[in-house]
């Protein structure tokens, strides 16, 4: 039986983890936290979930927690946002340094200062060194079947590193969407339970979180860089074993009129959903755009992105968030970055919008369109970074 | 894989000597056998000889300085 409910993008995460059968959650259940946690701690009460949930004092011991529960081979989960991921920070890198598959929800938000809750991709952009696979996610269904898959990609044996599903905060985070649930004996089946060779357990004792001195370090880092390079295929295994099971595949990004596009436009999250709008308006009068969604942000499948990318004459990136002193917003640089070494390329634009949860409109992407469009007539960029839509500047 | 170590004792492979910069010398004809340095040193690396005096272990001792600090007929001293 199918289960569609309506959910806004925090439930429909809290019920995938749910579905997952976690053991542990941890989190700080206060701002910058959003509903997922509080739904969660619902479902513990109710004796939905069979999970200990453990309402940290900060979001540092909320990582904390989840890091000592996974090291004993918990599954486990937490949330968090805005400057409780900044608070995370440190423990970030131990999360994916001690390559503990941790599964953790952001509901994307910006940083102070000013004080403002609201949605921008700031704050992942901040930590995205982090070493986590990084997925960003346009839909609560996408949400809510990526939770699902991260557990399946960070528990494998050749990957073991902690996944976060980003997800832009209030314009999904708190929008409802039907979502299709999926029960916990379809998803135990696609999720079963694996042992993990490096867990603390006292018939077989082990020392983890070591210190190592320069003479060792960049090898065990290495060994997360190796781990990482094998993410986009492991993901696309198991994004069509998930397919197999739920009839849905979202891959490792999302194209869309990309064909003939002359002008591909490049956006993650929420606002990839709005450029769809402005892709169909134009296309409606025959303008040649596409559009390229990465869902799979970090680690980056280079080779497919440079495929995807090389056929358009401009790369349009909106990036939502800022590279402050940088050439440009994060996004950009990484796309840039791919063609570091190429003759021919396409030239690329680069729009830093929707800053602070300032909505990016349909009518903004179409403008940001034909500047590109502008762009190739003149067959040169002069200035690369546009900060769109900031009042009392001339673009 | 992780920062694990899977068997005990991997401490004892980190020669943590090369650290060093001043190491410590025992004047044995000052050394009372206290053993204040042998208690106080944070590595262990203080040993006992045959006669009952201190010996350092130059494969680990870190050249803290400590033992030179706390000893009391001033013993030890500090040489590059």
């Amino acid at each position: 039986m199918i289960r569609r409910l309506a959910l806004p993008t925090n439930y429909a995460v809290a019920y995938a983890v749910k579905s997952c059968d976690v053991d542990v959650i941890a989190a700080y259940p206060i701002t910058p936290q959003t509903a997922v946690v509080e739904k969660l701690s619902e479902f513990v009460a109710d004796g939905e979930l069979d999970a200990e949930f453990i309402a940290a004092e900060s979001e540092h011991s909320a990582l904390s927690a989840v890091v000592g529960a996974s090291a004993v081979g918990a599954r486990v989960f937490t949330a968090t946002s805005s400057q409780g991921l900044a608070l995370m920070h440190e423990v970030l890198f131990i999360a994916s340094s001690m390559r503990l598959p941790i599964v953790m929800a952001i509901a994307n938000r910006t940083l102070s200062m000013p004080l403002n809750i609201h949605n921008d991709h700031q704050d992942m952009m901040a930590s995205r060194d982090c070493g986590w696979v990084q997925m960003y996610v346009s839909s609560a269904q996408e949400a809510h079947d990526s939770i699902i898959q991260s557990y399946r990609l960070a528990e494998r044996s050749d990957i073991l590193v902690p996944v976060c599903v980003c997800y832009d905060g209030f314009v999904l985070s708190h929008t409802y969407e039907p979502v299709i649930v999926r029960e916990k004996d379809e998803v135990m089946e696609y999720l079963p339970r694996i042992d993990r060779p490096n867990i603390l357990d006292p018939d077989r004792p082990i020392t983890m979180g070591i210190m190592a001195l320069p003479d060792h370090t960049y090898e065990f880092k290495y060994q997360l860089v190796d781990a990482l390079t094998k993410v986009p295929k492991a993901l696309e295994e198991v994004d069509k074993e998930f397919e197999k099971r739920f009839n849905v595949s979202y891959g490792l990004y999302e194209e869309y009129m990309m064909e003939d596009a002359e002008v591909l436009l490049i956006a993650m999250g929420a606002m990839a959903s709005t450029a769809k709008v402005a892709i169909d308006r134009l296309r409606s009068r025959g303008v040649k755009v596409g559009l390229f969604r990465p869902r799979l942000y970090r680690p980056i499948p280079i080779d497919s992105w440079r495929e995807a990318f090389m056929k358009a004459k401009v790369l349009a990136v909106v990036d939502r968030a800022i590279g402050f002193g940088g050439v440009g917003g994060p996004l950009f640089n990484d796309i840039a970055a791919l063609f570091a070494n190429d003759r021919d390329r396409p030239l690329i634009l680069n729009f830093i919008a929707g800053i602070g949860g300032r909505d990016v409109t349909v009518k903004e992407l179409i403008d940001m369109i034909n500047m590109s469009f502008k762009v190739i007539e003149r067959g040169y960029v002069d200035k690369p970074c546009i900060y769109y839509g900031v009042r009392g500047l001339e673009v | 894989m992780g920062c694990v170590i899977r068997e005990p004792g991997s401490s004892v492979r980190n020669r943590t000597a090369s650290w060093r910069v001043f190491a410590p010398n025992v004047d044995r004809s000052k050394c009372v056998k206290c053993l204040l340095c042998w208690v106080f040193c944070p590595e262990g690396a203080i040993e006992i000889d045959e006669d009952g005096f201190t010996k350092v272990n130059y494969t680990y001792c870190k050249g803290c300085g400590i033992c030179a600090n706390e000893c009391p007929p001033k013993a030890i001293t500090m040489v590059k």
